[in-house]
């Protein structure tokens, strides 16, 4: 048993030291219904786990020390070769485990498929969420506003986004108010999000999307019902319309900084079931991807991140700073 | 093409991996000329068709290309380290882990265990070598040139930076263009071939070539395991011949299977992904858990617990293998039913490997323990593993894997079954049948070193990656923010990673050391053994394998043998005249035109392509109308060869 003893502790000591940073970890703290189910979930399955692993190495624990060859070895029993009992034992076991697990899980499974339990009754506040490399684009149909990189959202009203993507296959995910879903070109998803309390949370494409995926990333602001329906008003009142042309800047693979529109692109596109509208947009800008290593490559991205400024500053000269948030 | 994009320029470390690699060539050049070695090189190695040489062949590649995929490892945790860093810019890293991920999956772990299987099996079930040798030599040249195929890409074209999983439409043309794709295709359809036919061949040497006496109920585990995961092969290898080809019509034919325009469809390409993604995980793992099944018996001298129980288990797993590829892509959409079934059904894959686990405890139960380096690497497979099964339960649950998917909890979850389950076998499997290949025993001292180093090294690098994960940080991500606060994990992580690199480089200076002083072995039963490759009177088998061909009356029945005191004695009237397979270089030369069309092709060269297509025919040609049977052994020589006195 020495010689186990170091590895054991060790484990022992590493699990104290993560699990007390548990709470602080966010996913294990949500700010919302849809968050808190699956935190609920991920920790009812946590203590199964446990227990299954308190289980296993106990017993290996047992055996490696009982069993290990040394002087005056008792019990070796060469032809030992099974037992139905104990066999059928382990069988049965880890099917009731399963089952266990699996109605909880499915049972989550079609809940978050609509919208959270509480809100059931409420009308849930449509956004359209597209990915386009790699920027995320916000429209909002009934309140006719779009927004670029970050989202404004009523809390304790259920949001329903309708996910899709100008090109790469991206992932919508905002860790604290609940789990991921893709959005793909020609395709449309939806998911249902809530957040219970106002504050600001960090949103990001989770699925891989090349070299811009990193800052691939936006902000949610979660505020009172009044105060969104002033920041939308305002926002329609104030913010530039949306022009083709500046929409076309857009498809661009790149960055843009937070942007506010008082129109959407659904008035003339919609991604979920045109597949081919970005890299048209890029054709119409004369773009081409370059060979990633090549001098081509590097010019290339430089007219690009001019085309991006050019459009930024078309945005903010037309509307001044009103889209302070 | 311009120079500038045919060669990758301006990263200093790409020039010294340029720089190494001619030193390298020139120094093997050197040496094959200076020692006279080349004749050596051909006669023994290019043009073989023994099993047991193509197995050493193979797993000295994966060994080599275990350090590559190691290196994009310790270049990732080296970038990941610290907040912002700025050692790899993002194409760079994308490139990097793309390549470890492809790398370590298809050109390390798969061959790695091909080899193994190639060494032992043959051995095992008592035959003298596999069905179709000549074969057997295409496979693994198919996989080494497919191999080096892909692993050339860094310093000429620009590696594949899509991710090895390469989901579309990211890689495709229009957002992915140049060579670096075409080459994780080519690759990976070129050492494909390799796969398959070795699924073919091993599937037909076991079923048909078992010495007399061996029932299917009497062949020991590890060659079961190998059985089953042939037949996975069989259906599964196809599977990514056909996503492959799609993928490279579409790339540089310009069909639209999966792009934006033309109606693709980009969720094809991740389902006949994952239909072959999947059965491949249980690829590398099956025979993982046959290796760990004998090295437990063997070292527990005892008989494996449950046996038919574990062969049962093993079906199971194989089956559920094709039924659960949507667990990869629950966000995708599919709807509660659809992720409810496949939640079921990859929850239910844990209960026959929970069955394994307890059958592996059991065997140790009332057994005696020797803590010999193979057996601390699988007893390091039962503690460490369960960790990965449990969390791969947790990723099971739909609900909450929309929480966990594309996060470093995931990434953690897979290098715990991947590594504890599949690289500490080929450890284990190596130190293990190490004799076998080479006639000594690795050193056990400096062994216990490596697997205490790489266990606490492998736990401190990815143990915390679960807590990372619960916080947030999405994979392949090549930085974070100071404010993220994933910064001490990370860097916990990264020390981790550098132990396994050291880990490693323990393991070669102790392949070095026991090569120069450890004590060669005088019987072929190293570790008192219980199948028939102990059975052997010399340490290394001859190219024959066996004088004579054993008769087999039970499971373990090497053991039983000796147990009763009953090994038999081989006489020289017992020997007749042995037939055996000629060599052939026309595998290698096939594989060579395989790499010219492969080449070709990855630069969109199509006279090139042709040529090498060609080529490959006129071998295929050639082959057809050769007229070789093989050759006898003579009883004399064979009589000379097992020092036999008459």
């Amino acid at each position: 048993m020495r010689r186990f003893k170091p590895f054991f502790t060790f484990g022992l000591l590493m699990a104290v030291f993560m699990l007390s940073g548990c709470s602080d970890m966010i996913v294990l703290d949500p700010k919302g219904p849809v968050g808190a189910e699956q935190r609920d979930l991920i920790m009812y399955s946590i203590w199964f786990m446990l227990f299954i692993l308190i289980v296993v190495y106990a017993l290996t624990a047992f055996i490696v020390y009982k069993y290990r060859d040394r002087k005056n070895h008792k019990g070796y029993d060469p032809d030992n070769e099974g037992s139905h009992l104990l066999e059928t034992i382990w069988w049965i076991v880890p099917i009731i485990i399963v089952i266990a697990l699996a109605i909880p899980t499915v049972k989550s499974i079609y809940s978050l498929e609509g919208p959270p339990e509480k809100s059931k009754d409420q009308k849930p506040l449509v956004i359209h969420a597209t990915s386009v490399n790699w920027k995320w684009v916000f429209s909002y149909p009934e309140q006719d506003i779009e927004t670029v990189n970050y989202l404004h959202i009523p809390e304790d009203r259920p949001v329903l986004f309708k996910l899709t993507s100008a090109d790469s296959m991206a992932s919508f995910w905002v860790p604290q108010l609940g789990g991921q879903k893709y959005a793909m070109a020609g395709m449309e998803t939806e998911l249902y999000l809530q957040a219970d309390e106002q504050g600001t949370y960090e949103g990001r494409n989770s699925n891989f999307t090349g070299e811009g995926f990193t800052n691939h990333t936006f902000d949610v602001m979660a505020m009172s019902d009044a105060e969104f329906e002033k920041w939308a008003s305002e926002t329609k009142a104030d913010a530039p319309e949306l022009s083709k042309g500046q929409y076309d800047k857009l498809m661009l693979p790149g960055h843009v900084k937070e942007m506010t529109f008082s129109s959407t692109h659904l008035d003339w596109v919609d991604h979920a079931t045109n597949a081919e509208y970005a890299l048209d947009a890029r054709d119409r800008l004369g773009y081409e991807e370059k060979l990633p290593h090549s001098r081509a490559a590097k010019e290339e991205k430089k007219k690009r991140e001019e085309e991006m400024k050019k459009l930024e500053e078309s945005e903010s000269e037309s509307h001044g700073d009103s889209h302070a948030h | 093409m311009k120079w500038d994009e045919f060669f990758v320029t301006g990263d200093p470390m790409i020039y010294g991996a340029d720089v190494s690699i001619v030193l390298t060539m020139v120094g093997i050049l050197f040496y094959l000329t200076k020692y006279k070695k080349w004749k050596w090189l051909w006669d023994e190695w290019l043009t073989t068709v023994d099993h047991k040489k193509l197995g050493i062949m193979y797993i000295v590649s994966a060994v080599l290309m275990l350090f590559r995929g190691g290196v994009d490892a310790l270049l990732m945790r080296t970038q990941l380290a610290v907040p912002e860093a700025k050692f790899l810019d993002s194409q760079h890293y994308n490139e990097i882990f793309t390549t470890h991920g492809t790398i370590m999956i298809i050109f390390m772990a798969m061959p790695f265990l091909i080899g193994l299987i190639n060494v032992v099996v043959p051995l095992q079930i008592g035959a003298r070598d596999v069905a179709y040798p000549y074969l057997n030599a295409v496979s693994f040249w198919t996989f080494f040139i497919g191999a080096m195929l892909f692993n050339i890409s860094f310093v000429i074209g620009g590696s594949p930076s899509a991710g090895w999983t390469s989901y579309m439409p990211l890689a495709s043309n229009e957002l992915s263009p140049g060579p670096g794709q075409n080459y994780y295709l080519l690759g990976l359809q070129i050492a494909g071939i390799g796969t398959l036919l070795t699924g073919i061949n091993f599937l037909v040497t076991i079923l048909k070539m078992r010495a007399p006496g061996m029932t299917l109920f009497r062949m020991p585990m590890f060659t079961w395991s190998s059985l089953v995961t042939m037949v996975i092969i069989i259906f599964a290898f196809p599977i990514l011949t056909v996503a492959l080809a799609l993928m490279t019509f579409d790339r540089l034919f310009g069909s639209h299977f999966f792009t934006l325009q033309g109606a693709g469809m980009d969720m094809l390409w991740a389902n006949l992904f994952w239909l072959w993604g999947h059965p491949e995980v249980y690829i590398v793992i099956l025979p993982a858990f046959g290796m760990f099944s004998e090295i437990i018996s063997t070292f527990s001298r005892k008989t494996l617990f449950g046996y038919k129980a574990m062969i049962w288990s093993m079906l199971l797993i194989a089956g559920y293998s094709f039924l659960v590829w949507v667990h990869h892509f629950f966000t995708m959409g599919s709807g509660a039913l659809v992720n409810s079934v496949f939640s079921i059904t990859t929850m239910a894959i844990g209960i026959p490997t929970g069955v394994k686990i307890f059958n592996w405890l059991f065997t140790m139960y009332r057994g005696k323990i020797q803590f010999t380096t193979p057996m601390l690497w699988s007893l390091g497979f039962i503690v460490n593993f369960v960790i990965g099964g449990v969390t791969g339960v947790m990723l099971a649950m739909a609900a909450a894997d929309y929480q966990y998917h594309n996060t470093y909890f995931l990434v953690s979850h897979f290098h715990y079954v991947l590594i504890a389950g599949t690289v500490f076998a080929c450890f284990a499997g190596l130190i293990y049948w190490y004799p076998k290949m080479f006639g000594y025993k690795l050193n056990e001292r400096i062994g216990k070193w490596v697997f205490w180093v790489f266990t606490i090294g492998f736990n401190v690098c990815f143990f915390p990656q679960y807590f990372l994960g619960l916080d947030g940080m999405p994979r392949r991500v090549y930085t974070y923010s100071e404010e993220s606060g994933w910064g001490p994990l990370n860097m916990v992580s990264t020390i981790g990673g550098f132990m396994m690199g050291i880990a490693f480089l323990i393991l070669v200076y102790n392949m070095y050391y026991s090569f120069r002083y450890a004590k060669r072995e005088t019987t072929g039963d190293a570790w008192d053994g219980r199948t028939l490759e102990w059975s052997t009177p010399t340490a290394m088998p001859p190219f024959y394998n066996f004088a004579k061909i054993p008769e087999v009356t039970g499971l373990d029945h090497f053991w039983r043998q000796k147990q009763a005191g009953k090994v038999e004695k081989l006489k020289a009237e017992d020997i007749k005249p042995i037939h055996m397979p000629s060599n052939s270089g026309v595998p290698f030369i096939m594989a060579s035109f395989f790499f010219v069309a492969g080449f070709g092709m990855v630069f969109d060269w199509m006279w090139m392509a042709i040529a090498g297509i060609i080529g490959v025919f006129g071998t295929l040609f050639y082959r057809s109308f050769e007229y070789d049977d093989g050759y006898y052994v003579s009883v004399e020589e064979v009589i000379e060869t097992e020092k036999i006195s008459k």
